[in-house]
């Protein structure tokens, strides 16, 4: 894109590019496992989230096998539940919460212009302390009832409702397993969450007022919040499932009068705002991508803004639309139908304000910008389809059933994976220095496109045709062997697809074209830095008038603080 | 995969595209007709609002493109920061989507939910087991397992089933779809339902809540009887079990009552009292044992009570290591229990 | 590759932010609070549905002493900040060694009454759900009491051995908000154990 060239300042000295001596791999090592710079923890969290992510996609890969055919016996009952388990705790706890704390970190300190967050050393024991959990989560596999291969990894489900996790229906140590990878990942993000709130608000640079933050860092201040009060709760549910299994209290021990039910109240307490926590940061890059892309300032700021804090706070009302089939009356039923389909207001806010950005602008087909576009649409309809889920009567026959599957997965991979490869595309030339190829990136978009839409489209069938979520097989009478062909063969498009996508990163990083410091033409202030920036980032602190500093900066003639 | 069955391909076409056995579009009782009718609506409304916000975005997509052939490609486009007035309206017409679809939702709610029970109802007793239903009529004097007789309801004459339903150990979730939504059963608590089909036949439904090893397989059979075949059905599941003549189920019988079979199982009328399995007095009544998982046939009971788990692995009744002579004994009991 | 662009100083009037030690808190304040929610739920959702006994009424005593202590330390640990404030290291130490003090008092009360209820109630964590909600429930908070007076007990030796000066203020002021917390939580706690509970 055409650019004049930015203002070369006395940071000219600091280039990267000075050739330091080789070191010894163990050198190299030290500096990462030592580092408290909030680039290479971000950068760690987003390689930890990488390798889960390809682990957490191989079990899915064996779930499909298993369903694909009725009656199969590719798998152990035992080990196909270990696997949705396993599936599912990995793909919420240690690929989307460590990948969007990874782009946190990595960006909000660069976009506030500030040299790092405002507890170093608090980042790095959160991002050790969490990845320590994921690391515990899959030693289970060995260390709960001993080596005798996949039946012992937890198989709980990813909510582990009560009460199957009590010890008379859950012997052995895989639920404890599960239980203390949880509560470790979750003071880990309570860390992070509380280094990113302090971040945004005592150490933006000077001039960057809250009502001037790029909208990116407004949506972590709110995830990061939401954190506080929603992991939390699942903390302390933690705390009580250890004492029930370790020390014999009775929380959720229904044979001593303990309660089933609390346990769901208190997960999703938790578990709605979580799912909230996931997509916020996906919005965030939609924030920042779409307006680049189609050359014009995001439409409707302060809506944005307030459409997120709202999506916050209702976000905290809604739970019990996960308990619609649990018995809690009529007017508790009615109650959490209308929280519940309250929030698409806010979220209608977004899509529409990101319409009015695409309107009139001129829009440029890159890779990261596809992948933008595919969340809009994916997310118009798995939003649309959780609407279907709140209705509290068609949830009696859709809850627990593949529609629900389909409905989140709609959100969490063609919303959540596919901002997040959107994320990809755009930051890793800040990141690394190199492009990635725009060719692959097309050949990735379209490969994964088509196999998410066979996976998930044709997935919402079975679930109206009766089909329940978790079970390792069905009968072959019911019709669902086709829907559940199509699915699988869709996985496969998906796992090519993410091939292509990892060979992208690889390639790109050693043969990609240099990127500068600037290659989108982009307007906040992490494109003022070198790429990748060095460990300082800015050897001068910036300071800023408006939203855009690097717009006023290409367009002293028009600069955006005179609108604001 | 040695023991994959491969259905036939061309008999699953026409079911996959057909309502099929279990699609809530095909409701046969009023809680899932009106379930039905309201999911209609919220189709509409919500294809609705996908056809008008889609054709918006491909729109703009299409519409507003980068096109490098352009005179002034290389200019930015006007900077447009926001308006109040469009806003506005994209914020009052949703929520006045959701409250059309609020009212509808609360209707169908307190229709389902909370209207009074009528005398005429038949009371059932459920409670869920790892891995299968016990069923009782408390008024009727009749338990059995696994598959549930009701009564066909005639709308005229309403004759509803009404289900109190609870655990015994984890929690499970009844879930017949063309009957009615489905509803937990969770243990300490006790949860309620109710159907009324309109039309005799079997309907075919699954626990719905992931509950242990064999979730997949703790299915539903609910049998909706005309009123003189439900009749008839109570009638013989009250009597005690059937002492038969022929000596190799007399046989049979010793064996069972003196293995640990008794302290699972009850067979009505003998020293077989157990509450940890499913009720044995007509087991030879039922189509299916293992709660839906094998047809009921001398050949699936032998090989069943000899190893349950290779129907069912992780199922909570032991292999119970008979000799043949045993097994074939105890087969000739259990098929004589009609 | 280093056209590296510096945005051309804009000047902006006074540019303060909040400290990060306080905000910090606050986020972490937030957090704990949530945790405790969980647990007086938890508390008020199992009061009188137990199969057995012993019974809060039965055997809980009001901790009344013990209570004024706490809730006492709250003033005295203010006192110390604002002394430190007015570089009075002296007085500091003094109002220091008061509050770790008055909460060492408190957490004696709670062991003495944990013993009480143990040996001769004998209600431990595994007798029924009052033991099992009572014990976690203030055995949190106890525990929090043990990580204030650490960090208490640390900051009283720094301020004798003369480590700690003025401009730690802002540090000081930071646990002294933790502690707040703590006994905020304790009223609570005490209202839902028992004044509610009993
Ligand atoms: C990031 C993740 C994410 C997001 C954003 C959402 C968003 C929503 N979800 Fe989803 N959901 C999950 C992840 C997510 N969900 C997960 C993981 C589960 C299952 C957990 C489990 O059981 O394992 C789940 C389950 C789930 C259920 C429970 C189903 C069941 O188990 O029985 C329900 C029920 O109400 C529901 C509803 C909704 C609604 C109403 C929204 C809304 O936020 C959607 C709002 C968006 C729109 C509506 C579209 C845009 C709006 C407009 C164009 C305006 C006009 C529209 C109208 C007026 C309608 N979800
Ligand atoms: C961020 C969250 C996330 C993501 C991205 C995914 C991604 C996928 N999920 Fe998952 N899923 C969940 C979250 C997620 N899921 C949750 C929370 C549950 C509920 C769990 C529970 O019930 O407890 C669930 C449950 C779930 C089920 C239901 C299981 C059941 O109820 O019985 C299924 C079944 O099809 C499934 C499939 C898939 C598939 C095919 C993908 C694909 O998109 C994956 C694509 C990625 C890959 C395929 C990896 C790429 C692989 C390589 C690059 C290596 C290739 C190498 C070789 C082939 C050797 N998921
Ligand atoms: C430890 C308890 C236990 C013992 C002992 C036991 N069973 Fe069972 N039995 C069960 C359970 C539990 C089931 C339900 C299995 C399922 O479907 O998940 C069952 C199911 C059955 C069924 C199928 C019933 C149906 O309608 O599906 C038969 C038949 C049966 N048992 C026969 C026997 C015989 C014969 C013996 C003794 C030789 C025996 N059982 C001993 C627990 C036991
Ligand atoms: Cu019972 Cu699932
Ligand atoms: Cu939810």
């Amino acid at each position: 894109m055409a650019a004049d060239a930015p203002v070369p300042a006395e940071t000219a000295q600091t280039a990267t590019t000075h050739s330091a001596p080789r070191r010894l791999v163990l050198d190299i090592l030290n500096d990462w496992v030592t580092t408290v710079d909030h680039k290479k923890i971000g950068l760690m969290y987003i390689g930890y989230a990488l390798v889960f992510l390809v682990v957490a996609g191989i079990q899915a890969l064996l779930m499909r096998i298993q369903l694909s055919l009725p009656n199969n016996d590719f798998v152990s009952p035992q080990a196909f539940n270990s696997l949705f388990t396993m599936h599912g705790t990995t793909m919420v706890f240690f690929v989307g919460m460590p990948i969007l704390f990874g782009f946190g970190n990595y960006l909000v300190p660069l976009m506030i212009g500030a040299r790092d967050m405002a507890f170093p050393r608090l980042n790095a024991f959160s991002f050790w302390i969490s990845a320590f959990g994921g690391i515990l989560l899959y030693f289970s596999y060995f260390g709960a009832s001993g080596l005798y291969g996949a039946g012992s990894a937890p198989d709980v489900g990813w909510f582990a409702y009560a009460p199957l996790t009590a010890r008379v229906f859950s012997p052995g140590h895989s639920t404890d397993y599960w239980t203390l990878a949880i509560l470790l990942s979750g003071i880990g993000s309570i860390g992070t969450a509380l280094n990113i709130v302090a971040t945004t608000i005592c150490m933006r640079c000077p001039g960057m007022k809250l009502s001037r933050m790029p909208l990116l860092v407004w949506l972590y201040l709110v995830t990061s919040s939401l954190v506080f009060v929603a992991v939390s709760p699942l903390t302390a549910a933690q705390i009580m499932l250890m004492l029930d299994r370790y020390i014999g209290s009775h929380f959720f021990d229904t044979q001593a009068g303990g309660s089933a039910v609390l346990w769901m109240h208190f997960f999703w307490i938790f578990g709605h705002p979580e799912v909230y926590i996931l997509i916020l940061p996906a919005f965030a890059f939609a924030n920042e991508i779409i307006p680049v892309f189609s050359r014009k300032a995001i439409f409707g700021y302060a809506a944005m803004v307030a459409a997120s804090v709202g999506i916050g706070f209702i976000s905290l009302s809604v739970w019990a639309h996960h308990m619609f089939t649990v018995g809690l009356g009529a007017g508790a039923n009615t109650f959490f139908v209308l929280a519940t389909m309250i929030i698409s207001v806010p979220t209608g806010i977004k899509l529409f304000n990101w319409l009015a950005t695409l309107w009139g602008g001129k829009i440029h087909f890159t890779a990261s910008m596809m992948f933008a576009i595919g969340f809009l649409f994916q997310f118009l309809i798995a939003g649309l389809t959780g609407v279907m889920l709140s209705i509290a009567p068609f949830d009696w026959q859709l809850g627990n059933s593949y529609f629900v599957v389909a409905h989140f997965h709609y959100v969490l991979v063609g919303g959540i994976l596919f901002m997040i490869f959107s994320a990809f595309y755009y930051w890793f030339p800040k990141m690394s220095g190199k492009m990635l190829s725009e060719k692959l990136g097309k050949w990735h978009f379209w490969i994964f496109l088509i196999g998410f839409h066979l996976t998930f489209d044709f997935m919402h069938v079975p679930g109206m045709l009766g089909m329940p979520r978790r079970i390792y097989t069905y009968e072959a009478d019911r019709g669902w062997m086709i829907w559940n062909m199509i699915i699988s063969s869709g996985a496969i498009f998906q796992a090519a697809g993410t091939l292509l996508f990892v060979y992208n990163m690889i390639w790109s990083y050693f043969k990609g074209p240099v990127a500068g410091p600037d290659p989108w033409d982009a307007w906040t202030l992490e494109w003022s830095t070198p790429s990748p920036p060095p460990a300082y980032n800015f050897a001068e602190i910036p300071s800023v008038a408006s939203r855009r500093p690097l717009w006023d900066l290409k367009h002293p003639e028009d600069p955006d603080s005179n609108y604001e | 995969m040695a023991r994959t069955v491969w259905p036939d391909l061309a008999a699953q076409i026409p079911t996959g595209f057909s309502h099929g056995s279990t699609s809530i579009f095909a409701p046969a009782g009023t809680p899932a007709h009106s379930i039905f009718g309201l999911s209609m609506l919220v189709l509409g409304i919500t294809l609705a609002i996908f056809l008008v916000v889609a054709g918006l975005f491909l729109y703009a997509v299409v519409r507003y493109r980068h096109r490098a052939e352009d005179a002034n490609a290389s200019r930015e486009p006007s900077q447009i920061f926001g308006s109040n007035q469009i806003e506005l309206s994209w914020t009052v017409i949703p929520i006045l989507i959701v409250v059309l679809l609020f009212l509808a939702t609360t209707r169908v709610i307190f229709m389902t939910q909370s209207i009074p029970k009528p005398a005429s109802s038949l009371d059932i007793n459920v409670v869920g087991h790892q891995f299968w239903w016990e069923y009782s009529y408390p008024k009727l004097g009749v338990v059995t397992a696994n598959e549930l007789h009701i009564p066909v309801s005639d709308p005229k004459k309403p004759t509803p089933s009404y289900l109190t339903m609870t655990s015994a150990d984890t929690d499970h979730s009844f879930w017949v779809p063309r009957l009615a939504g489905k509803m937990d059963l969770i243990p300490n608590q006790i949860n309620t339902m109710w159907m009324d089909p309109q039309q005799a036949g079997l309907y075919l439904g699954q626990c719905a809540q992931y509950c242990g090893v064999q979730h997949a397989k703790m299915l539903i059979r609910v049998y909706a009887d005309s009123p003189a075949d439900f009749a008839a059905w109570v009638a013989h599941q009250k009597q005690p079990a059937v002492e038969s003549a022929d000596p190799q189920a007399a046989a049979g019988r010793a064996i069972f009552q003196h293995n640990s079979c008794i302290s699972c199982h009850t067979i009505a009328g003998t020293v077989a009292t157990g509450r940890f399995g499913p009720d044995l007095t007509h087991v030879a009544s039922r189509e299916t044992i293992g709660s839906g998982a094998i047809p009921n046939n001398p050949a699936n009971l032998r090989a069943f009570v000899d190893n349950p788990e290779h129907f069912k692995p992780g199922v909570l009744m032991p292999a119970m290591h008979m000799n043949d002579k045993d097994l074939d004994a105890i087969t000739a009991y259990l098929a004589s229990l009609k | 590759m280093s056209e590296a662009a510096v945005i051309p100083n804009v000047t902006t009037p006074e540019w303060e932010l909040p400290s990060r030690g306080v905000v910090g808190m606050v986020c972490l304040i937030v957090a704990e609070a949530a945790i405790f929610t969980i647990f007086v739920v938890a508390y008020l959702y199992y009061v009188g549905k137990d199969r057995s006994g012993p019974t809060p009424r039965e055997v809980l005593d009001l901790p009344i002493f013990t209570s004024v202590c706490l809730l006492s330390s709250s003033l005295t640990v203010h006192f110390a900040v604002a002394a430190l404030h007015q570089a009075r290291r002296g007085l500091c130490s003094l109002w220091l060694a008061a509050t770790v003090l008055l909460g060492g008092i408190f957490l004696g009360g709670t062991a003495h009454e944990w013993y009480k209820l143990i040996v001769h109630d004998g209600l431990t964590i595994q007798t029924n759900l009052f033991g099992t909600t009572f014990y976690s429930l203030v055995g949190l908070h106890a525990s929090h009491v043990i990580i204030g007076l650490i960090m208490l007990s640390l900051a009283l030796i720094f301020s004798l051995n003369g480590s700690m000066t003025a401009k730690h203020t802002g540090r000081l002021e930071v646990l002294s908000l933790y502690w707040h917390f703590v006994d905020a939580v304790w009223v609570v706690v005490f209202t839902v154990v028992y004044i509610l509970g009993r």
